[in-house]
């Protein structure tokens, strides 16, 4: 069997940290390779290797080699990828949605014929071949022959918005397959999207592929639909390759071990001044449902334990963010909540605000921060204006900021976690991506919430103040009893500061497992 | 039934606006004559200009109002024309070729704005129609004549520089639409003009003392003007329909369409956005001024500093009431909405007086439709955008 596709030793740095080290892959013709791993396991990367992507070649390049049927490439960008006959089928459609399905398949690539002016225009200027007419019959026995291919029974006449979400996918299938020279197709996630049946007529259409000499590296989470199609899997973890079994040497349980499997730093955690009861629940969530792009949640129950840290935690995309995101009221939101026994409003952030409830967004620039304003007013700026804090009160009702109190407020913060600043009137944009999320942070707490929701803590944070962050965290948690709900990617981070950890997969919560359970089980919870 | 209701559902604004342009002509009561030869004449007239729409809204850049300054550019070469003392056709062509040059200089200036503010191109195009119309004033108003040598009593201003507010065209009246025309008069029969020659002239009734009515219909038909139809100019317009049409069916008119829909699409595929749509805006600003050098010639003067001023919005709202969006607009919707929107351009201020009594209704009339045409069309259009993108 011939090799289409050999990467040896790649390794790649961004910034002096290092994300890939030593993956060698090989993808052979009609073969089905399956790459396995967390989100931040290394994956992306790889494919924005193998494709020449702008982001590789602006950042210094990568170590190692590839092969393509043999030969020895260097990719500099997609398009090049692409006139190697190196297919990617998208995660989310690259397809004209006004355009017909052979319009989509042949975009760009069109079958085109000469024309009295493209001829003349031609001898003056290369300019001149865009004037060449379509050549219809042609491109649409091209698309009919590329549709048959991947066995989806659909006029090619018809809009493609117009059609249903399955039958996209397998048209960006038909459009790889049609490039005459298609020999490696890489599937990113392609099963996301699709409903179970669908699914698996993506698989078989998979194996037809393969079956037809072309080699088909296949990214998923779904360890079901790994044991069903791979020729051999491959495990990234922390950008290294854990290991390449075939088939046949492996299961489910063995490989959600390698790709979660590292060690849970021993923590010694504070002891409790108040018990955590189980029936005492600071906030009850049933069957709540989140319209959050790209993280949507549908039909999910928990409960929350007053006194407790709560970990959320599961792949990108399955919808953990969109919890908290969703109760702090930023994402349209249905279901039934209660906070402290009493109905809870969704979609409405200054009551959630009012009820006693704070949210650390994981998007700190976009949603968490005033760039430009100060660290003090950052930090007081919501409560001012939910619970009117900071303002004078000699004149009631006119609401002039009390810039004294805000200062003095927000220098004890500033001393209290450790953030490096020139001073409390210094514009966040300046501070470092850990120091701005300190300052998110302590202006989650200005407001004395006893309920607090915080995602992706840790994330492009440096390791010491990713330790201050966690610290602090428990120590609101042990000494103000502040019911904690911290959203993370890291699981080895919820596994370390956490009473209880719900993994949240495909917009529900799939098992709640306690720190110290076993590698297998959350590697399974996570795949859903 | 159902089909005929869902028909009438999806051509809405055509067919209230076609319901109106009806109503209107009764109420202007004008004899059908008369009607026909003022709509046919302006449909002529204006339809090149609205045609020159149409590759912009298909490249995603929605209405383009930068015509204003392909208009611009069509009118600098027919100054030059007439300060050339060129007369009949050779004007015309003469201008085409002049204004060819500069159209696509504006045309690419234009471009370059369009490319920096995408998804605003609408405002931007409009504001920048405002801009270079300070420009072209600045250019006709002062410079002419004072820093660009430029003496000729018949164009230049009193003073010694500035363009007169009125160009005399005569030279070159009808140049385009007596290369071909054939027009009808009341009771006399047909004339038609080929090469600027009148081929076939019409015969005056014979008297017929015994017909009581011949007197009568030889006094109507001295009082109905002739309905004329410019065969040549009709012609280049089916040509450029055509050519449009061919266009789309091209590689550039296929990656026009590609951006149109979705530019991000199209990057990705590997389409060169940027000048794709750069071509359409060029294409746009030629056509333009050829469009205008085509009105005027029928219009027979300049108006140095307003001719070209209203150009963007009467096309646009022309397209509109056609039934197009920014997005999508057809040959079809451009011709229909020019006939429509200029059907009650010529009656609306007749009706208005005929209901009101008063002629400043109607004329209020006219500017509330012209205006109106392209708000109630873009609020439609933003409504159903907005419905999309929260789908």
């Amino acid at each position: 069997m011939t090799a289409v596709l050999e990467m040896r030793g790649i390794g790649k740095e961004y910034y002096g940290n290092r994300v890939l080290r030593g993956i060698d892959l090989e993808v052979g013709a009609g073969e089905v390779v399956c790459l396995v791993g967390e989100n931040g396991a290394g994956k992306s990367t790889l494919m924005n290797i193998l494709f020449g992507m702008p982001v590789i070649l602006e950042t210094g390049g990568f170590e190692g080699t590839v092969k393509i049927g043999g030969e020895d490439v260097r990719i500099q960008s997609p398009q090049q990828a692409m006139e190697l006959g190196v297919g990617m089928v998208h995660q989310e459609f690259m397809l004209v949605p006004g355009f017909s399905v052979v319009e989509n398949i042949k975009l760009n690539r069109e079958v085109t014929r000469s024309n009295l002016i493209s001829t003349i225009l031609e001898g003056i200027s290369s300019f001149g071949s865009r004037l060449r007419s379509l050549d219809e019959a042609t491109m649409l026995a091209d698309a009919q022959a590329a549709l048959d291919r991947v066995g989806l029974d659909v006029d090619p006449l018809d809009l493609v918005g117009e059609l249903p979400v399955g039958h996209k996918q397998f048209i960006e299938i038909a459009r790889e397959v049609d490039r005459s020279r298609a020999r490696l197709l890489v599937f990113d996630e392609p099963s996301a999207v699709l409903a179970e049946t669908e699914a698996d007529r993506l698989l078989t259409t998979m194996k037809q592929l393969a079956a037809d000499g072309i080699g088909i590296l296949f990214i998923t989470h779904r360890l079901d639909e790994v044991l069903e199609i791979a020729d051999r899997v491959v495990v990234l973890r922390d950008g290294e390759q854990v290991c390449t079994m075939q088939r046949q040497e492996t299961d489910a349980s063995k490989i959600a071990e390698l790709m979660v499997g590292r060690k849970v730093e021993a923590r010694s955690l504070p002891a409790r001044k108040f018990p955590v009861q189980d029936e005492d629940r600071i906030l009850t969530v049933r069957d709540l449902r989140v319209s959050m792009p790209g993280e949507s949640v549908s039909g999910l129950d928990l409960n929350v334990r007053r006194g407790e840290i709560l970990g959320v935690g599961g792949l990108a995309g399955y919808g953990k963010l969109g919890l908290s995101n969703g109760l702090a009221g930023l994402f349209a939101a249905t279901g039934e909540v209660a906070k402290d026994g009493q109905p809870f409003p969704l979609h409405n952030p200054l009551e959630a605000m009012k009820r006693g409830m704070a949210f650390v967004s994981e998007d700190r620039r976009g949603v968490g921060l005033l760039l430009d304003e100060s660290i003090e007013l950052n930090m007081g700026l919501p409560w001012i204006h939910c619970q009117k804090r900071f303002l004078k009160s000699w004149i009631p009702g006119l609401g002039l900021l009390d810039g004294s109190s805000l200062s003095k407020h927000a220098r004890q913060m500033i001393e209290r976690f450790d953030i490096r600043c020139v001073g409390s009137e210094q514009p966040v944009r300046r501070l470092s991506g850990g120091n701005q999320q300190k300052v998110c942070i302590a202006k989650a707490i200005t407001g004395d919430p006893d309920l607090l929701l915080v995602n992706e803590p840790t994330r492009g944070v440096d390791v010491g103040a990713k330790q201050r962050i966690l610290d602090e965290l428990v120590a609101l948690n042990r000494k103000q009893r502040m019911t904690v709900v911290l959203t993370s990617s890291e699981l080895a981070e919820l596994r370390s500061v956490c009473d209880r950890v719900a993994i949240v997969s495909r917009g529900r919560v799939s098992k709640i497992l306690a720190p110290d359970a076993p590698d297998v089980e959350f590697g399974l919870a996570m795949a859903g | 039934m159902k089909r005929v209701l869902a028909m009438l559902r999806n051509h809405a604004v055509p067919v209230t606006f076609l319901l109106v342009s009806l109503a209107l002509c009764i109420a202007s009561r004008q004899s059908a004559s008369f009607l026909t030869g003022e709509i046919l004449n302006r449909l002529v007239r204006n339809s090149f200009t609205t045609l020159s729409l149409l590759i912009p809204v298909l490249a995603g850049l929605g209405l383009n109002f930068g015509i204003v300054i392909g208009a611009m550019a069509g009118q600098m070469a027919i100054v030059t024309v007439v300060h050339w003392n060129l007369t009949g056709f050779s004007a015309l062509g003469t201008a085409w070729i002049l204004a060819l040059p500069i159209a696509v200089i504006f045309g690419w200036l234009v471009g370059c704005l369009f490319n920096r503010a995408k998804g605003r191109e609408m405002v931007t195009g409009l504001i920048a129609g405002f801009f270079s119309n300070g420009l072209y004033q600045l250019l006709f108003l002062f410079l002419v004549g004072s820093l660009i040598p430029f003496s000729n009593p018949d164009l230049i201003l009193p003073q010694g520089f500035g363009l007169r507010n009125t160009v005399n065209l005569k030279s070159m009246e009808y140049s385009l639409d007596d290369v071909a025309s054939v027009s009808w008069m009341a009771g006399k029969g047909m004339e038609v003009r080929l090469a600027g020659k009148v081929v076939r002239k019409p015969e005056a009734p014979a008297a017929d003392p015994d017909n009581p009515f011949a007197a009568l219909r030889a006094m109507s038909a001295s009082f109905s003007p002739p309905i004329k139809l410019p065969l040549a100019t009709a012609g280049i317009i089916v040509l450029l329909c055509v050519g449009i049409r061919r266009l789309l069916r091209t590689k550039l008119g296929q990656d026009m369409r590609a951006v149109g829909q979705d530019m991000h699409i199209a990057a990705v595929a590997g389409i060169p956005v940027d000048q794709v749509r750069m071509v359409a805006v060029i294409l746009s600003t030629v056509l333009a001024a050829w469009g205008q050098i085509i009105y005027l010639q029928n219009m027979g003067t300049l108006n140095t500093y307003s001719s070209h001023e209203q150009i963007g919005m009467f096309a646009v709202a022309s397209l509109l009431v056609g039934g197009a969006t920014v997005s999508r607009a057809t040959v079809w919707q451009a011709l229909m909405g020019t006939l429509m929107f200029h059907t009650l351009f010529v009656t609306s201020p007749l009706a208005g007086k005929h209901l009101m009594g008063d002629p400043q209704i109607g004329e209020y009339f006219r500017v509330f439709i012209a205006y109106g045409v392209i708000a109630v069309a873009l609020a439609l259009h933003a409504w159903g955008g907005g419905k999309k993108s929260s789908d």
